[in-house]
C-alpha cells in the first residue's frame, strides 16, 4: 500500500495540514483553524453533498479539534454517518464520534440504535467497529441496551469479535460493575478459549477482578501457572512471539494476576515456584521485552510468599538492571525491583550503594526521583539526616510543585519518624517550611506544634521542655527574615505565645516586640495577623498570672488599636479579648489562659445540660419548646440527605420503586438490581428500549431530558420522604474521637523514636577519606552503612573498615564478626562462575570503581617506579589497607610478604596475584590466609610475591569491569 | 489501563491523541502541551519514563520514545509495565512503518485516521489487545479492502509525493 494512497484526502485538505504545518506562530495557526472553520460550517449544511465530500469534511472536523478548536457544530454529522452502509463511512462516522462524544453527550441516544443494529451485522468488520464504539460511547445507563447482543458476541466464530466482546465486556465491568455481575462468570469461561488471543485478553478482565476480590480467584491459581507454563515453554504459535519471545505480553499479565494471588498466601505461591523459576532461567536479558518480563517476574517474586532461591534470582537480575551503564530504563527498572526487595530482605540494598548513589547523582529526573523513592522505603534512624538532607537539596533545586509537595511531605514525615535530636528535627522543619513554604499541607505544620506541646520523650520532662526552648531560639533565629512562608509564621507565633517566656531566657516585652514585628511585616496576612495577636495575648496573660505588671510596648498598643478597627471580625474579637485580658486580675486570667495547657483535654458538654435550668424557665414563661432541625419538615437541605443517602440506602422507611416504573432501564441504574433479578432484566428492557430510540430519533431532546428529569423527581421525593434523621452531633462526635486516635499514633511514634544513638557511627564514616571517590563512597556509608552486622558484609570496602578501625574500642569488637560474615559471603559466593580465580574479582569493592584496571596493568609491566607514580591515587587506600590488617593478627605476616622483591611480571600472574588478595582481603584472617593461596594461586610461594608487588604498587582489584579480567585470560 | 495515546512532533504540535476516558477538548489541548513541556525539557540519553501524576492524577506515568521529528508517548497506570509501554510503541511504529513504508511525519499528517484504525487495532478500550505488528497490519488491510469495495471513491492522485520530496 502506497503511503498516501487510498485514503481519498482532497487537495482542500492537504493544503490546509500544509499551511498549518509552515506557520510560525500559534496565532498565525488559529487564524488558519478559524478560516477552515467558518469554510466547514458553510458547506457542511449545503444540501445534497455528496457522501465522499462528507466524509472528508468529517475528517476536517476531527483534525480541526485535535489542534485545539471546537467542532461541535458538525457532531451531528458524524453522527449520521455512522448510519451509512457503506463501511468506509461507517467507520470514519464512528471515529468522529468517539474522538468527539463523551459518554453522556446528548447526542449518544442518538448513535445506540445503530450500535444495536450493527452489532448483530453480518459482516465481522461492522461488529467490530461497532464493538470499539461501545467501549467508547456507551455509557451506565445505555450499557442494558447492548448487554446481549455483547454477550452473544462471546460466542463469534471470528477470534477477533470474541476479543473485543469480552474487552467491551470488560469496559462496562469498569463503567458500572453492577451492570455485568451476573456476567463475570463468562470471563472465567472464556479462559478456555481455543484462541490463546482471546484467553490473553481475558486476562485483562480477570486481572481487574481479582484486585477487587482475590479470594474468589483462588482456584484459578493452577490453570494460571499451567498456562504460564505453557508460555514460557513455546506452546504457543509462533505467531505469538515477540522479538522471540514467546507472547511476552500474555506472560506478564499472568504474573501479575500471580502476584496479587499469591500475596500472603503460602500456598498458592508454592504452585508458582517452579515456573517463576524457569522464566528467569529462560528469559533473554538482553531484549528490552525479556527484560520486561523479568521485571515482572521479580515484583511477582516480591509480591508472593517468596522462596530464597527465587529471591536469589530477582536480586541477581535486579543487579544486572542496575550495573547497565548506558540503560537508563533498565537502571529504573533496577531502582524500583530493589524498592521492592528490599521490604523481604533489606541487605540487599547494601550491594547496590553506589549504584544506588550514581541514580541519584544522574541528571535524569525520573530516576532521581525513583531512588529517592527507594531511599525513602530504606530509611532508618542511622541515615535519615542524609537523606533528609538529600531531599531538601533537591526539594530546593526543582520548580515543579507538585512533587515539590510530595517530597517536603516526605521530609517531614521521615524527620517526624527518625529524628534522631531535637536540633535536627527543628532544623529540618524549618528548612521544609522555608522552602517549601505554603506547599506544605496544614496538617503538617499542626503536627509540628503538636509534637513540640507534647513533645518527644513521653516521660522525659526536662527533654520536652529542651525541645521547645531550642524550638523557640531557633525560630527567634530566623523570624525576622524576609518572605518567610504563611505556615511557618504561623508555626512560629504559636510557639512564641506558648514557650517564648516558658524557660525565663527572654522577656516578655522582648517577645511580644517581635510578634508585634510579625504582624506588622504580613499586613495583608490575616491568619498570621491572628496567630500573632494571639500569642501576645498569651504571653501577656502568663505574666500577669505569675503577678508580674504587664507594660505594653506602644507598637503593641498600636497594633490592638489597629486591629480593633479591623475589617475581618476575627482579628478584631482577638483585640478586644487582648484588652480585656489586660484588665483581669491574676487569679482570672489563670483560669482563662492557664500556662502550657495547650496538650489538656477540653470537655465538651454536648447535650448542653447546664443549660437545662434556663430552658426550663423559659418553658415555665410559656415559650415554645425547640423542634429538633430533623423534625422540622423540608427543611433538611440536598447535601445533607444525599451525603447520609450513600451511607445507607437501603434502610429507607419508604420505598420509590413506583415512580421509576416507566423506564426499566433507570431502575436497574438507580437501585443495585440483585444478582437473580437482573438477569431478567436485561431481556425486558430490551422490548421498550428500541420503541424509545426510534422516538428519540425523531425528536431528539425529549428522550433525554426524560431520564434526567425523572431523576430530578425522584430526589425531590426522597428529599422530603426520606427518614429524616440526620442529627448534628454525629460529626463533632466522631471528631473529637479521631483526634484523640491521631494523638494517640503521635505519641506511638514518638516513642519509636527514642534514642537513635547508633547515627553516631554513620557520623564517623562520614570523615573526610582520600579515596577514588571520596564524597561517594562517604555518601555510601553514611546511607548504607547504619546498622553494624549488615556492613559488615562488605569487608572490601575500605572506607568501611578503616572508620571501624579509627573508631572507638566497642566497635573493634565488631570486626571478627564482621570477617566471619565475609567468609561465608564469599563462600556462599564461590561456585557460581567458572574460572574461580576471577571470582573474587567480580565480587564489587565499591571503593574503587574509577580505577582503570587496563592503565594499571600497562603501567605495572615496564617497571615498578612507574606504576606506583601511574596508580598513585590508590597509594593511600594500600596503605589503609595496611593499618589495617596491622590491626589483625596477621600483621607480621604482611610485613615479610610485602619486604619480599618484584620478579617477573607477566599478565597471568599478575592476575593471579590480584586475585590473591583479593581473596586476603576478603578473607582477612589467619586460616584463611594459608588456605587461599594454596587453593586459588597456583604456585602459592609466587603469588604471594605477586600479591607484594601488587599491594606495594597499590593495584587493587575493581569489580566494575570483570570481563576485561576474562578476557586477557582467555 | 493505558489512558492515552499521544503522537506530537518535536514543537509539540499534536499529530494524533487518543484518549481512553474522555476528555474535553480544551482539557486534551491543556495535557498535550503538559506533557510537551515536559518532554522538550528533558536530555537526551535519558530514561523513556516519566511519572505523570502531576499531569494526569495520582498513579499515572508515561512512556515516550523520540523518533526522528516525532514523540510517542503512552500514558498509563501502575496497572501496565513501563518496559513492556515501550515496547507497545515499538510495535505501533513497526505497524506504521510497514504500513507506511518508511513512515515519516507527513505520513502521519495526512493520514492520521488511518492510524486512528492501526491503534484501534492494537488498543482497545485502554487495554492491549493485539502485539504483532503483522497481525494488526492483516486486520488493517482486510479493513481497506472492504472498505475499497464497499464504495467507489476516487483516489487522491500520488502527486502528494511530490510535495512531500521538497
Amino acid at each position: 500500500m502506497g503511503s498516501q494512497g487510498g485514503w481519498g484526502q482532497s487537495k482542500d485538505f492537504l493544503d490546509l495540514v500544509k499551511s498549518i504545518g509552515e506557520t510560525r506562530s500559534k496565532a498565525e495557526e488559529d487564524r488558519i483553524v478559524m478560516n477552515e472553520i467558518e469554510i466547514l460550517k458553510r458547506r457542511i449544511t449545503e444540501p445534497d453533498i455528496p457522501k465522499r465530500k462528507m466524509k472528508e469534511y468529517i475528517i476536517r472536523l476531527v483534525y480541526v479539534e485535535m489542534l485545539g478548536h471546537d467542532a461541535s457544530f458538525g457532531y451531528i454529522h458524524a453522527v449520521k454517518m455512522t448510519h451509512d452502509d457503506s463501511l468506509l463511512l461507517k467507520r470514519t462516522g464512528y471515529l468522529a464520534v468517539t474522538l468527539f462524544l463523551n459518554d453522556d453527550h446528548d447526542l449518544i441516544i442518538l448513535i445506540v440504535n445503530t450500535i444495536q443494529k450493527d452489532l448483530k451485522s453480518d459482516n465481522y468488520l461492522v461488529v467490530c467497529t461497532a464493538l470499539t464504539a461501545v467501549c467508547k460511547l456507551i455509557n451506565e445507563e445505555t450499557i442494558p441496551a447492548v448487554l446481549p447482543q455483547v454477550v452473544e458476541l462471546l460466542g463469534h466464530p471470528k477470534e477477533s469479535v470474541r476479543k473485543k466482546a469480552i474487552m467491551a465486556l470488560h469496559r462496562f465491568y469498569q463503567r458500572a460493575p453492577s451492570s455485568v455481575a451476573h456476567l463475570l462468570s463468562n470471563f472465567r469461561k472464556k479462559l478456555s478459549d481455543n484462541d490463546p488471543g482471546v484467553m490473553g485478553a481475558t486476562l485483562c478482565p480477570l486481572f481487574d477482578l481479582i484486585i477487587a476480590d482475590a479470594n474468589s480467584y483462588k482456584d484459578l491459581v493452577i490453570s494460571f501457572v499451567s498456562i504460564l507454563k505453557q508460555v514460557a515453554e513455546r506452546r504457543l504459535p509462533k505467531s505469538y512471539d515477540y522479538h522471540q519471545m514467546p507472547a511476552p505480553f500474555i506472560q506478564i499479565r499472568l504474573l501479575k494476576i500471580l502476584a496479587l494471588l499469591g500475596n500472603g498466601d503460602k500456598q498458592a505461591s508454592e504452585h508458582m515456584f517452579t515456573v517463576l523459576g524457569d522464566i528467569f532461567r529462560r528469559c533473554d536479558p538482553s531484549s528490552n521485552i525479556g527484560n520486561a518480563v523479568l521485571y515482572e517476574c521479580i515484583c511477582c517474586v516480591s509480591s508472593i510468599h517468596s522462596s530464597p532461591k527465587l529471591l536469589e534470582s530477582a536480586a541477581e537480575v535486579t543487579s544486572r538492571f542496575l550495573k547497565q551503564s548506558d540503560s537508563h530504563n533498565l537502571k529504573y527498572m533496577g531502582i524500583d525491583a530493589l524498592g521492592r526487595l528490599i521490604k523481604i530482605s533489606p541487605e540487599i540494598a547494601e550491594d547496590h550503594q553506589l549504584a544506588v548513589i550514581d541514580c541519584l547523582e544522574d541528571p535524569d529526573d525520573t530516576l532521581k526521583r525513583k531512588t529517592f523513592e527507594l531511599l525513602y522505603k530504606m530509611t532508618k534512624p542511622s541515615n535519615v539526616e542524609v537523606i533528609a538532607d538529600r531531599m531538601i537539596d533537591y526539594m530546593i533545586s526543582i520548580n515543579d510543585n507538585h512533587y515539590k509537595t510530595e517530597i517536603a511531605s516526605r521530609c517531614v514525615e521521615l524527620a517526624e519518624q527518625f529524628a534522631p535530636s531535637n536540633q535536627w528535627f527543628i532544623q529540618t522543619m524549618n528548612k521544609v517550611f522555608e522552602h517549601a513554604g505554603d506547599l506544605v499541607n496544614v496538617k503538617v505544620a499542626h503536627n509540628l506544634m503538636r509534637l513540640i506541646a507534647e513533645g518527644f520523650g513521653g516521660d522525659d520532662e526536662g527533654a520536652d521542655s529542651q525541645l521547645r526552648s531550642s524550638a523557640v531560639e531557633s525560630y527567634l533565629r530566623i523570624i525576622g527574615e524576609p518572605k518567610l512562608p504563611s505556615l511557618l509564621l504561623q508555626v512560629i507565633c504559636w510557639v512564641l505565645g506558648e514557650y517564648g517566656t516558658a524557660d525565663g531566657k527572654f522577656s516578655a516585652s522582648y517577645i511580644t516586640g517581635k510578634l508585634c514585628d510579625v504582624a506588622e511585616a504580613h499586613p495583608s496576612d490575616d491568619i498570621v495577623k491572628a496567630y500573632a495577636v494571639t500569642a501576645i495575648m498569651k504571653i501577656c496573660a502568663f505574666e500577669i498570672a505569675t503577678g508580674r505588671k504587664v507594660e505594653l510596648l506602644p507598637e503593641c498598643q498600636s497594633l490592638i488599636d489597629e486591629l480593633s478597627a479591623s475589617h475581618s471580625t476575627d482579628l478584631q474579637q482577638r483585640a478586644y479579648e487582648l484588652q480585656t485580658v489586660l484588665g483581669l486580675d491574676a487569679l482570672a486570667v489563670e483560669t482563662i489562659m492557664p500556662s502550657d495547657a495547650s496538650c489538656e483535654d477540653i470537655e465538651v458538654d454536648k447535650s448542653l445540660s447546664f443549660l437545662n435550668g434556663y430552658v426550663q424557665e423559659s418553658l415555665v414563661k410559656g415559650a415554645r419548646p425547640y423542634i429538633p432541625e430533623s423534625e422540622r419538615s423540608g427543611m433538611a437541605d440536598i447535601s445533607n440527605f444525599r451525603s447520609r443517602g450513600h451511607h445507607d440506602s437501603s434502610t429507607h422507611g419508604l420505598k420509590f420503586e413506583a415512580y421509576e416504573l416507566p423506564k426499566p432501564s433507570v431502575a436497574s441504574r438507580i437501585q443495585p438490581v440483585p444478582l437473580a433479578t437482573s438477569k431478567e432484566l436485561v431481556p425486558v428492557s430490551q422490548p421498550t428500549y428500541p420503541q424509545e430510540m426510534s422516538q428519540a430519533a425523531s425528536m431528539p431532546s425529549v428522550p433525554e431530558t426524560g431520564p434526567s428529569e425523572l431523576k430530578l423527581q425522584l430526589d425531590g421525593v426522597q428529599k422530603k420522604w426520606g427518614r429524616p434523621t440526620y442529627s448534628p452531633t454525629v460529626p463533632s462526635n466522631s471528631n473529637s474521637s479521631s483526634q484523640k486516635a491521631v494523638n494517640g499514633v503521635a505519641q506511638l511514634v514518638v516513642q519509636g523514636t527514642v534514642g537513635p544513638k547508633t547515627r553516631d557511627v554513620s557520623y564517623d564514616s562520614r570523615k573526610p577519606q582520600v579515596e577514588v571517590s571520596p564524597e561517594k563512597q562517604k555518601l555510601a556509608a553514611s546511607l548504607f552503612g547504619g546498622s553494624s552486622s549488615k556492613t559488615g558484609k562488605r569487608p572490601t570496602s575500605t572506607s568501611y573498615k578503616t572508620t571501624r578501625v579509627h573508631s572507638h574500642a566497642a566497635e573493634k569488637s565488631q570486626i571478627p564478626t564482621a570477617t566471619v560474615a565475609s567468609t561465608e559471603h564469599a563462600a556462599e559466593k564461590a561456585p557460581q562462575p567458572p574460572p574461580p580465580d576471577l571470582l573474587d574479582l567480580g565480587e564489587p569493592t565499591p571503593g574503587y570503581t574509577v580505577i582503570d584496571p587496563f592503565k594499571q596493568l600497562e603501567g605495572l609491566l615496564p617497571s615498578d617506579a612507574s606504576s606506583v607514580a601511574n596508580s598513585g591515587v590508590s597509594a593511600s587506600k594500600s596503605s589503609d589497607i595496611m593499618s589495617l590488617h596491622a590491626e589483625s593478627p596477621m600483621s607480621g605476616l604482611i610485613g615479610t610478604v610485602a619486604n619480599m622483591g618484584p620478579t617477573n611480571l607477566d599478565s597471568a600472574n599478575l592476575l593471579s596475584s590480584l586475585s590473591n588478595l583479593a581473596n586476603r582481603n576478603v578473607h582477612g584472617g589467619p586460616a584463611a590466609m594459608q588456605v587461599a593461596p594454596v587453593k586459588k594461586g597456583p604456585n602459592p610461594q609466587d603469588s604471594l610475591e605477586k600479591d607484594a608487588v601488587a599491594r606495594q604498587v597499590g593495584v587493587t582489584p575493581s569489580g566494575t569491569n570483570p570481563n576485561l579480567f576474562r578476557d586477557l585470560l582467555g | 489501563m493505558i489512558r492515552a495515546v499521544i503522537v506530537m512532533n518535536t514543537q509539540g504540535k499534536p499529530r494524533l491523541a487518543k484518549f481512553y476516558d474522555f476528555q474535553p477538548a480544551e482539557k486534551q489541548q491543556e495535557l498535550i502541551r503538559s506533557v510537551f513541556g515536559v518532554l522538550s525539557s528533558r536530555a537526551e540519553n535519558v530514561s523513556d519514563f516519566v511519572e505523570a501524576d502531576s499531569i494526569f492524577g495520582p498513579d499515572t506515568r508515561l512512556v515516550y520514545k523520540h523518533f526522528a521529528t516525532l514523540y510517542f508517548v503512552f500514558v498509563f497506570d501502575s496497572s501496565e509495565n513501563e518496559l513492556a509501554m515501550l515496547d507497545l510503541i515499538q510495535v505501533f511504529v513497526e505497524t506504521l512503518d510497514k504500513c507506511f513504508k518508511n513512515v515519516c511525519e507527513l505520513d502521519v499528517v495526512f493520514n492520521f485516521n488511518k492510524m486512528h484504525t492501526i491503534l484501534d487495532e492494537i488498543i482497545f478500550g485502554g487495554q492491549v489487545l493485539e502485539t504483532s505488528s503483522t497481525e494488526v497490519i492483516k486486520a488493517v488491510e482486510e479493513i481497506t479492502k472492504l472498505e475499497r469495495a464497499s464504495n467507489t471513491i476516487s483516489l487522491v492522485p500520488k502527486s502528494v509525493s511530490g510535495w512531500q520530496a521538497r
